[in-house]
Parts: C-alpha cells; sequence; structure tokens
C-alpha cells in the first residue's frame, strides 16, 4: 500500500467536477477533498452498516476503501444490505461490494479482504488504515476490532443495531474512551438474542451506518464535534436520538491500564467456545423426511410449534402454538401420554423446549431436527422459508 | 421516575419501553421495577447479585458507575436508562 509520502497531491479535473459540491463549502474545500482522497477506511463487515457506509465514503471520495468479510450475499440479506442486489445473490459479498463501489466512484482504492477478522491477522490488516469502521455482528469481532485499534492507535467508529434500536460512537481516540471502558465484558451467548433470531428493522443499519459514515469523514476533514465520549442511542420507532456521556475508565485494561498488549482469544472471552450446537444426532431428534412419512401413514402425532405468533403467520405445519417463553405456564395444554413432535425456525428453540418438557416428566417427545426451514427444503418447498 | 427499557429486555418487561417507578435512589428504582417484572433480574444482575458487566444504568446523561452507583439519589423528574450491549449490523 502506497505511504504516506506517495499519498494523491492533488485532484484531476474530472474529480473536481464531481466533488464541486464539497468543494464549494468552506468546511470541505479542496484541502478537505484532498484529505479525503488521501484517507484510508477499513470498513469490518460489508453487510448492514458496511453497505451504507461503503457507498456514502466512496460517493464522498475516500481514496482508499478497504473491506473484510468472507460471506456470501443471500436473499434475506437484501431487505437492508444495498450494496447488493437481486443478482448479486450466490456472489461473495466483497465482489458485489467492490462493484457497487466502482459504480458509484472509480477512483476510490478497494483493498478486499477475504477473510474472517481474527486475532492473528486483526493488527496486519488494520496497519495500512487510519480509520476502522466496526459493522460487525458479533461480540467476539466487536472487542477484537476495539482491541486492535487500541494497540495500533487507530479510531475506531463503533455502531452496533438490534430490531429498530441502534448505538454509535467513537472509540479509541487518543483522549477518548474506548468500547471496554463502556463494557467490560460481552454478555453470556444465548442472553442476548442476535439479528438472525431478533430480526432487525431494515432502514437501521440505514441511519446508524450514515453516523457511522459521517462520523469518519469528520475524523478526516478534522472538523465538528466527533462522537468522542458520548453514545448516541438511535430509537427508530419513536425517532428519538439520545445522548449519554461516557468516560475513559482508569481500569480500563485496553486503553486504562494497558494490560492487554496483544489480542487475546475473543471467541473464549465471549465464552463462544463448547457453547451448545443445535441439537443433532441427539435420541429423540426426528428428521423431517421422518415426519412426513410418519404424518403420511396416519400415525397420531402431536405437532407442538415453538414459534412467535408472528412467525406463525409467515408460515405453519397446522402444529400446535405455545411459544417457548409460555410453555412452562401452558405445559397443561399437552397431553404427556401423545408423541409430540416439537419445531421452531431452524431447531434450536425446539430442542429447548424438548429438553424442558423431558425434564418434567414427558417421555415421547422429538425435536424436529432444522425446523420449518428444513421441512420447506426437504419435504414441501410451497412452505416459504424466513 | 421513569425508567427505560430497552429493545432487547421489553420481552422481560411485559413489552413495555418505560415504566414510572417511585423512588429515592437509583437502586431503589431498579428494585421496583425488579419486583413487578422479576424476570428481568438475571439479565441485569449475576448471580452475586452484582450489575453485570454488559448492561450499564445511566441517570439522564450519566453513567451512575461515575456517581454512586445504585446509592445515587434521584428525583422524580429524573429518568433512569438501562444501556445493555448490542451487537448487530453485519448479518
Amino acid at each position: 500500500m502506497a505511504s504516506i509520502a506517495e499519498r494523491p497531491a492533488a485532484l484531476t479535473n474530472d474529480e473536481i467536477l464531481r466533488y464541486s459540491r464539497h468543494l464549494i463549502m468552506p468546511e470541505v474545500g479542496m484541502e478537505g477533498q484532498l484529505k479525503l482522497k488521501q484517507a484510508r477506511v477499513l470498513c469490518v463487515g460489508a453487510g448492514g452498516l458496511g453497505s451504507p457506509l461503503a457507498l456514502y465514503l466512496a460517493a464522498a471520495g475516500v481514496g482508499t476503501l478497504g473491506i473484510v468479510d468472507f460471506d456470501v450475499v443471500d436473499f434475506t440479506n437484501l431487505q437492508r444490505q444495498i450494496l447488493h442486489s437481486t443478482a448479486d445473490v450466490g456472489r461473495k459479498k466483497l465482489d458485489s461490494a467492490a462493484e457497487s463501489i466502482a459504480g458509484i466512484n472509480p477512483n476510490v482504492d478497494v483493498r478486499k479482504f477475504e477473510a474472517r477478522l481474527t486475532s492473528d491477522n486483526a493488527l496486519d490488516i488494520f496497519r495500512d488504515f487510519d480509520i476502522v469502521v466496526d459493522g460487525t455482528d458479533n461480540f467476539a469481532t466487536r472487542y477484537l476490532v476495539n482491541d486492535a485499534c487500541v494497540l495500533t492507535g487507530k479510531p475506531n467508529v463503533y455502531g452496533s443495531i438490534f430490531r429498530f434500536e441502534g448505538q454509535a460512537s467513537v472509540f479509541a481516540t487518543q483522549e477518548g474512551p474506548c468500547y471496554r471502558c463502556l463494557y467490560p465484558e460481552p454478555p453470556p451467548p444465548g442472553l442476548v438474542p442476535s439479528c438472525a433470531e431478533g430480526g432487525v428493522l431494515g432502514i437501521l443499519p440505514g441511519l446508524v451506518g450514515i453516523i457511522q459514515a459521517t462520523e469518519a469523514i469528520k475524523l478526516i476533514l478534522g472538523s465538528g464535534e466527533p462522537l468522542v465520549g458520548r453514545l448516541l442511542l438511535v430509537d427508530a420507532l419513536s425517532m428519538r436520538f439520545r445522548e449519554l456521556k461516557l468516560r475513559k475508565n482508569p481500569d480500563c485494561p485496553a486503553c486504562g491500564t494497558r494490560t492487554i498488549t496483544k489480542l487475546i482469544d475473543y471467541e473464549q472471552f465471549c465464552g463462544i467456545r463448547g457453547e451448545e450446537k443445535p441439537a443433532t444426532g441427539n435420541i429423540g431428534d426426528m428428521t423431517p423426511e421422518e415426519l412426513k412419512e410418519r404424518l403420511d401413514r396416519g400415525d397420531n402425532l402431536f405437532v407442538l410449534d415453538v414459534r412467535e405468533p408472528h412467525e406463525y403467520q409467515i408460515c405453519n405445519l397446522g402444529g400446535h402454538l405455545i411459544p417457548l417463553k409460555e410453555l412452562p405456564q401452558r405445559m397443561g395444554e399437552l397431553d404427556p401420554a401423545r408423541e409430540i413432535v416439537v419445531h421452531c425456525k431452524m431447531g434450536g428453540r425446539s430442542a429447548k423446549a424438548v429438553e424442558f418438557l423431558k425434564q418434567q416428566g414427558f417421555t415421547n417427545v422429538h425435536n424436529l431436527v432444522g425446523g420449518i426451514n428444513a421441512w420447506s427444503d426437504r419435504v414441501d418447498p410451497k412452505v416459504p422459508k424466513y | 421516575m421513569k425508567i427505560l427499557i430497552p429493545t432487547p429486555l421489553r420481552q422481560f418487561a411485559a413489552g413495555q419501553s418505560a415504566v414510572e417507578v417511585p423512588a429515592g435512589t437509583v437502586g431503589e428504582a431498579v428494585q421496583a421495577l425488579l419486583s413487578s417484572h422479576p424476570e428481568l433480574r438475571r439479565h441485569l444482575y449475576n448471580d452475586q447479585g452484582k450489575l453485570r458487566a454488559f448492561v450499564n444504568l445511566y441517570l439522564n446523561e450519566d453513567d451512575v458507575r461515575y456517581l454512586q452507583h445504585e446509592q445515587t439519589p434521584v428525583a422524580d423528574s429524573d429518568t433512569l436508562s438501562i444501556v445493555p450491549s448490542i451487537a448487530g449490523g453485519r448479518g
């Protein structure tokens, strides 16, 4: 990658025309636009947050955009990941992202890192960038991004979303707090639902990603008041933006006492290793094919659906609906003498339900492996997947 | 005082986004909330009764860790926010 001395020192005439609306405002001007062109921003993740972020940074004229992603575009991404289009389903997100960016601004040098960010590669990847923007979707990578930013002295432009609520801040600047100052430890796995379980309003990563893009651009220009030492909370449903004060924690092991001197095992830190996988091959499992065969034979099976009512409306197998969290109170609706097959969307919640029912003395309970999505894949494609 | 409940925890508070509780301190406010919604407890406190490291309490815009923790006095006009860490974004 070009060293600072080799960074571009002038705009071409085409670029001057392209950035005209920046150049005529004193807050950017020729000097600011050159700073943008010389800037090297790394986007970790080319998904919900990474999409608006990368598109706007590219449009604004950020000269070098790095993207770290290892994923492939799927249909469920298109509701919010505007870097990718319908024709990109099945392609690498990196390739699709690079094409979208080139379409908007061919002057951008896109650096693709096809990898999961890990403790082994993070410092290497971060080295050649000035600013890191965190658009990841899990706690392990968020702590990794934070610690790597603190260790390399690069600002961490943070954004995170859940359903219709988001958070944004700028961490790990010289004088400001880092992510660990705010949250010293991650929640244990399973206590907080993921986006895949909890859902996310499609526009929300748009809102939060553009806040991150705004902060990245302000850091590059060195103007305005960056979100350092402030946590912005966005609630899209009530459309309220609130701001909380953050402090640098003198006892923070990353940026305070600096006891963290190298990257650690973040999966272990987040308790992911050894986490129970969705049950497969367990006694009591039933495959979609077996269930189909048994139902066709006219066996007297009781199908229990432990999803939420709004999921039942999307598609169902005609099962009796008791959402997982209501199961303890509504167990009386089940006949312990009958053979019960429990299902959910993918098999995770139903495995928990089966375990719970067995503890309660039910002996003839099965878990439909892979849930209604596997039923759709393997038995009846007319049942929609979601 | 008003307590604002974040999206991920609303399912444990009868779906409410905010509740009004009578309280003289931050701790009393949280206890009042937990007595009407006991399911919230394990999401806010660990087995040792300590506030979890991934949940912060803000009195208005200040982190109670930098005030007097749960002993921080509150007024009726104050707002207490529960701010847990959330991780979504890429997927």
